[in-house]
């Protein structure tokens, strides 16, 4: 037992140790890069990471109370947790997905492996999504909710969402190589995975069943994490963490297997 | 042992299957009964080696599949058959100026560049000031790089690729970079690495430059190999009346003749160049006996044949016909 754990941090230290120091460098200028282009020429640069999910906030406020008349305590907690994990999905997919497109130049004049552009991407958009946090949290306090110490729990599900981003991004922008036609359809697959993550509407009214059914949907499952901690003051089941961290692990050997599958046919089609 | 050693690389394109043509293009073929996925080998059966210190300059006319070969050798195109093994850190010079990112300035710039080559940051904060010194870009550090030039760009991507030492260099059609001057420098650091022992491939439309730096050579055509080997004045003048006669040589008979034929024309041709300075000489001479047209005659022999001059200071008695335009 002893030495298969040893035999295990033995490839572990030489394939990801060591890969990781190789391309150390190359990873952190590539992140530099992708944080720098986002908000190149823009006046605001950085708050536009702050400003926008506070303005997608305000604008889905002001529908759902004003117009539809939606009046259930912490409404701005509810929606906020949907609108960070959702759009933090959203982002890092849709951005890895076009990682190795966009980089074809790049990648077809030198040696480096494909996925780290996806990487670098997964990064710039979890540094968004860390300042949207602060705002969120601050955001909590505001509106009444009280901070515990179960806060630190959110870190399991952001966890998990980042290793699902990943797996995701990996099979998105494998096929997007392939496939061209992929962003359209991916932004319609993403318009109808909202409308089914439940960010403005409550699942409790409905049939258990019905309820249970949202629970396919990974994305939910991470917003319902979210939810338990910040809004019912519970700490999830073991069935729920056991969820997430399945959804993840699955997304990210899917991806892995596809893209290791394919990575020796990119470069005929970039 | 050998540092390169390519073993019967094939790489293959498919052309016209679905994920290239598109689906409306797939369905109309379909239907039309057009659809047809064709093959196409930018490299077939390609094989050779390459030892420590060994320079190797591949020659073919355009779509030969030489800069395919060297996707190949520096790992960034996988073969679809056979087996490639290099030994040693690569350092491939292809396409200097593209694969730098516009929005970015020229430090920025320098630094991706450099991280892409596989250097680490110690070394380029190191270095930095010196590439930049090289590419003579010092007063652009800050801009931005849609502001540069191309020729700006290539100096710069030269630069950065030179500073390694690395144990195979690749090099694309980049011995002509940038303006007259840089040129100069580049081409005398270049060969100041080939000089240290490295081992390189040169892919070149320069016949005479592979002449000068290649101690290997092979020559693909349309993919195929038509001969590896280390006879490089002979491929070369093989090639060279190929380029001239279009007959693509099919066996060593083909090649050893068509390497004569084109002994016998650039003979001819020398001859007829000879002639026709002397032509010049004659009536630059005849024309009158002043000392401009000496001068006019000699430097028409130090344009085309130096080595006449330098024979005549030797032995002056020996050459009467330039004497007396002398006196």
């Amino acid at each position: 037992m002893a030495e298969l754990f040893d035999n295990i941090k033995k490839t572990w230290n030489k394939r990801v140790v060591m890969t990781y120091k190789k391309h150390r460098f190359l990873f952190e200028e590539l992140v530099k890069r992708d944080f720098k282009r986002k908000y190149k020429g823009t006046m605001l640069g950085m708050f536009w990471s702050i400003l926008n999910p506070l303005l997608h906030l305000l604008v889905m406020r002001l529908v759902f109370t004003q117009f539809f008349g939606r009046n259930t305590p912490h409404y701005t907690t509810y929606l906020f947790t949907g609108l960070l994990l959702f759009d933090f999905y959203r982002e890092a997919t849709t951005q890895g997905m076009s990682a190795i497109m966009s980089n074809a130049n790049i990648v077809s004049k030198v040696n480096v492996p494909h996925y780290l552009f996806l990487l670098s991407k997964n990064v710039s958009c979890l540094i968004n999504f860390a300042l949207t946090f602060c705002v969120f949290l601050l955001f909590c306090v505001l509106d009444g909710v009280r901070i515990t110490w179960s806060f630190f729990a959110l870190l399991y599900p952001t966890c998990c969402l980042i290793v699902f981003n990943i797996g995701v991004g990996m099979i998105l922008s494998s096929l997007y190589v392939f496939f061209r036609d992929m962003s359209y359809l991916y932004g319609i697959f993403t318009l109808l995975l909202r409308y089914m993550s439940a960010i403005f509407y409550h699942v409790e009214s409905m049939s258990w069943k019905v309820q249970r059914l949202f629970f396919l949907n990974p994305v939910y499952s991470y917003i319902r994490y979210y939810r338990i901690i910040c809004l019912d003051g519970g700490f999830p089941s073991f069935r729920l963490h056991a969820l997430c961290a399945g959804y993840a692990l699955a997304a990210l050997l899917v991806g892995v297997w596809f893209y290791k599958r394919n990575r020796t046919r990119f470069l005929y089609y970039l | 042992m050998a540092v390169v050693r390519a073993n019967d690389i094939s790489i293959r394109y498919i052309v016209g299957d679905l994920k290239s043509i598109g689906l409306k293009d797939y369905v109309i073929r379909v239907l039309s009964g057009k659809y047809k996925v064709t093959e196409f080998w930018a490299d077939r059966h390609v094989t050779f080696s390459l030892d420590k210190g060994d320079m190797l300059g591949i020659i073919g006319t355009n779509g030969a599949g030489k800069s395919t070969l060297l996707k190949a050798v520096s790992g960034i195109m996988t073969p679809t058959e056979g087996t490639m093994k290099v030994s040693g850190k690569i350092a491939a010079l292809l396409e200097l100026s593209s694969g730098f990112d516009a929005e970015l300035t020229v430090r920025e710039n320098t630094y991706l560049r450099g991280a892409m080559m596989g250097y680490t940051r110690k070394f380029m904060d190191e270095k930095y000031d010196e590439i930049i010194r090289f590419a003579e870009l010092t007063e652009f550090q800050n801009h931005s790089f849609r502001q540069l030039s191309s020729g700006m760009k290539s100096r710069l991507g030269f630069s950065i690729a030179c500073l390694v030492k690395p144990d195979v260099i690749i090099l694309d059609e980049v011995l002509s970079v940038g303006d007259g001057a840089f040129r100069r420098k580049s081409s005398e650091r270049l060969r100041e690495i080939l000089r240290s022992g490295v081992t390189g491939i040169l892919v070149s439309h320069s016949v005479d430059q592979i002449r000068e730096l290649c101690n290997k050579i092979l020559w693909l055509d349309h993919g195929k190999q038509l001969i590896f080997s280390d006879e490089v004045e002979f491929c070369c003048d093989a090639y060279e009346e190929f380029l001239y006669t279009k007959k693509l040589p099919e066996t060593r008979e083909d090649m050893e003749r068509l390497a004569a034929d084109f002994q016998v024309r650039a003979a001819k041709k020398r001859e007829e160049a000879e002639k026709k300075q002397e032509k010049q000489i004659r009536r630059a001479l005849a024309n009158e006996d002043s000392e401009k047209y000496v001068e006019d005659a000699l430097s028409i022999l130090r344009r085309y044949r130096p080595e006449l001059l330098a024979a005549e200071i030797a032995e002056q008695p020996a050459q009467p016909e330039k004497t007396e335009g002398k006196e």
